[in-house]
């Protein structure tokens, strides 16, 4: 895809992210795990708020949540999104005991309630970056 | 109680003109209202040595320094707490006043919110928002409605609320706004007017969602001894506090995404007034969003959590009932001045200044601020 075509806000990943980003352009999920206590966090950074350790590495999450809450957005906030609208966002638990907010995808918005079992897939944005959605999981 | 309880007091307040147009700058705005401000007080500009800009709308100090002549500035702070800056602010000028500090404290704030920048890019702007930037904005989460409406869609689908209960809220405010000169939106709304409009993130439909306004807000407050020497009665502080939600960069990640700072700040703000939620006569929600409303009476102790909805029936909320709400037309009718106009209203009720919308008797009254995903101020007032 022309990088210049693309009209929607992109990522500019830090030190402390840039590991989640190229995990998504190789279609896995990766979470943050702390060195020290062994906790998942999301979104990244750079401490953990239980032990405090900046010592940390990246797992690869199962890519399976449940439906936790959502929003169906009528109304396009910046231009780029009006030919995605209505646009459903999903905020989702995943197995790992953190949240994602994705675009889910595919699903009835009758069949929406607490709990709805959902799996990550992946779609490019552009050469650089690839983001995240939700799918029914199969 | 503590020992700042009643030491600071509101002594002055000023509003611009309200409007979709100022054609003026944001800085002329926030002058325009601290001159009404001063004048109210009773103060020359040059009286004022405390000053609380409005950092957001790229208020600063110095701004007051050279268009007031100030010699001396000895107190300037920023409270970044978005909607809940100027609530916020009043403990920090408390603090300034009490200490002996600074004299006379300025709040501020001045804002082309219809006529400049538009929520959506605005957002992105703002260092805090800086972790949903990256994170969530790429995927379509822009702007607060879309924000917020997960919250409201949990609090839906955990007890019941419903979208008619959230109407409610903005009929009420609505029939206030009715009530007063400056407001933006005086046509009557009744329910089922909120129904048919139009969905913007279900389940927060347009009237569900405050306005975009231009106009500027300002309030002077003074040491509450000092207040007594001055030419309006002191409206005192009794009690202030802020509170921080768990996860206040990113909704997504929090804990129990149907609680707000708000629940943090109401038992500190309660305590050092020494009173309760059934003490407070007339309270002045903070109104991004109805739903916003529902949720902090709740984080306040007015009702139980999940109890909200059926709270805000039956004409509670309204006029005549038992705790009115936003008797100014709030954000949601009578202009977006980032809650600073929620002050000005309720120090107008606690003088019984409130025009037709007074609350009669009206003695202790409560005012919130809300911003930036989830950060709460309470101050609770008194005259």
């Amino acid at each position: 895809m022309d990088a210049q075509a693309y009209d929607k806000p992109l990522p500019e990943p830090d030190l402390d992210s840039k590991p989640f980003w190229d995990g998504l352009n190789n279609h896995k999920l990766m979470l943050q795990h702390c060195g020290g206590c062994g906790r998942i966090r999301h979104y990244p950074r750079p401490v953990c708020d239980s032990c405090y350790s900046m010592d940390v590495d990246w797992v690869e999450a199962s890519g399976e949540g449940a439906l936790h809450s959502w929003t169906i957005t009528h109304h396009a906030f910046l231009h780029g999104f009006k030919k995605d609208l209505p646009l459903l966002l999903a905020t989702v638990d995943l197995a790992e005991g953190v949240r994602m907010n994705c675009q889910l995808k595919g699903v009835d918005p009758a069949d929406l309630n607490i709990g709805l079992a959902v799996r990550v897939a992946y779609e490019a944005a552009t050469e650089e970056v690839t983001l995240p959605v939700f799918v029914a999981a199969q | 109680m503590s020992e700042l309880t009643g030491k600071g007091a509101i002594t002055g307040i000023g509003e611009t003109d309200y409007s979709k147009r100022s054609g003026k700058s944001v800085i002329a705005l926030q002058m325009e209202a601290s001159l009404k401000a001063i004048e109210d007080a009773g103060l020359s500009p040059k009286d004022i040595d405390g000053v609380l800009p409005y950092a957001t709308a790229g208020g600063v100090a110095e701004d007051f320094i050279t268009n007031f002549g100030i010699e001396d500035l000895r107190f300037s702070a920023t409270t970044p707490l978005g909607g809940a800056s100027c609530v916020a602010g009043i403990q920090s000028a408390v603090m300034a006043v009490a200490t002996g500090v600074a004299n006379h404290v300025l709040i501020a704030i001045g804002r082309n919110g219809a006529s400049g920048a538009r929520v959506g890019a605005r957002v992105q702007q703002m260092p805090q928002f800086r972790t949903i930037g990256e994170f969530e904005m790429p995927l379509g989460a822009i702007a607060p409605p879309q924000l917020y409406a997960p919250m409201a869609r949990r609090h839906m689908e955990l007890y019941g609320t419903t979208s008619r209960q959230l109407g409610e809220i903005a009929v009420t405010v609505r029939n206030h706004a009715r009530l007063n000169e400056k407001s933006l939106m005086t046509k009557p709304m009744t329910i089922d007017d909120h129904q048919a409009s139009r969905m913007i993130s279900d389940p927060l439909r347009l009237f569900d969602c405050c306005l975009e306004s231009d106009g500027g807000a300002a309030f002077v407050i003074s040491s509450t001894e000092r207040a007594k020497d001055m030419p309006r009665p002191p409206i005192r502080v009794l009690g202030v506090a802020e509170g921080h939600p768990d996860s206040p960069s990113a909704i997504t990640q929090r804990d129990d995404m149907t609680t707000l700072g708000t629940a943090k700040a109401a038992p500190k703000a309660f305590q050092m007034a020494g009173v309760g939620p059934a003490d407070i006569d007339v309270a002045e929600i903070y109104d991004c969003f109805t739903y916003i409303v529902m949720c902090q009476l709740e984080d306040l102790g007015f009702c139980k959590k999940g109890e909200g909805g059926s709270f805000v029936e039956g004409g509670r909320i309204g006029l005549g009932g038992d705790l009115p709400i936003n008797t100014h037309g709030g954000l949601l009718s009578q202009a977006h001045i980032v809650g600073l106009n929620h002050v000005v209203e309720l120090t107008k009720q606690l003088r019984g200044d409130g025009g037709k919308a007074q609350v009669e008797g009206a003695e202790v009254g409560l005012v919130t601020g809300y911003g930036d995903m989830g950060d709460g101020a309470v101050a609770i007032l008194a005259r």
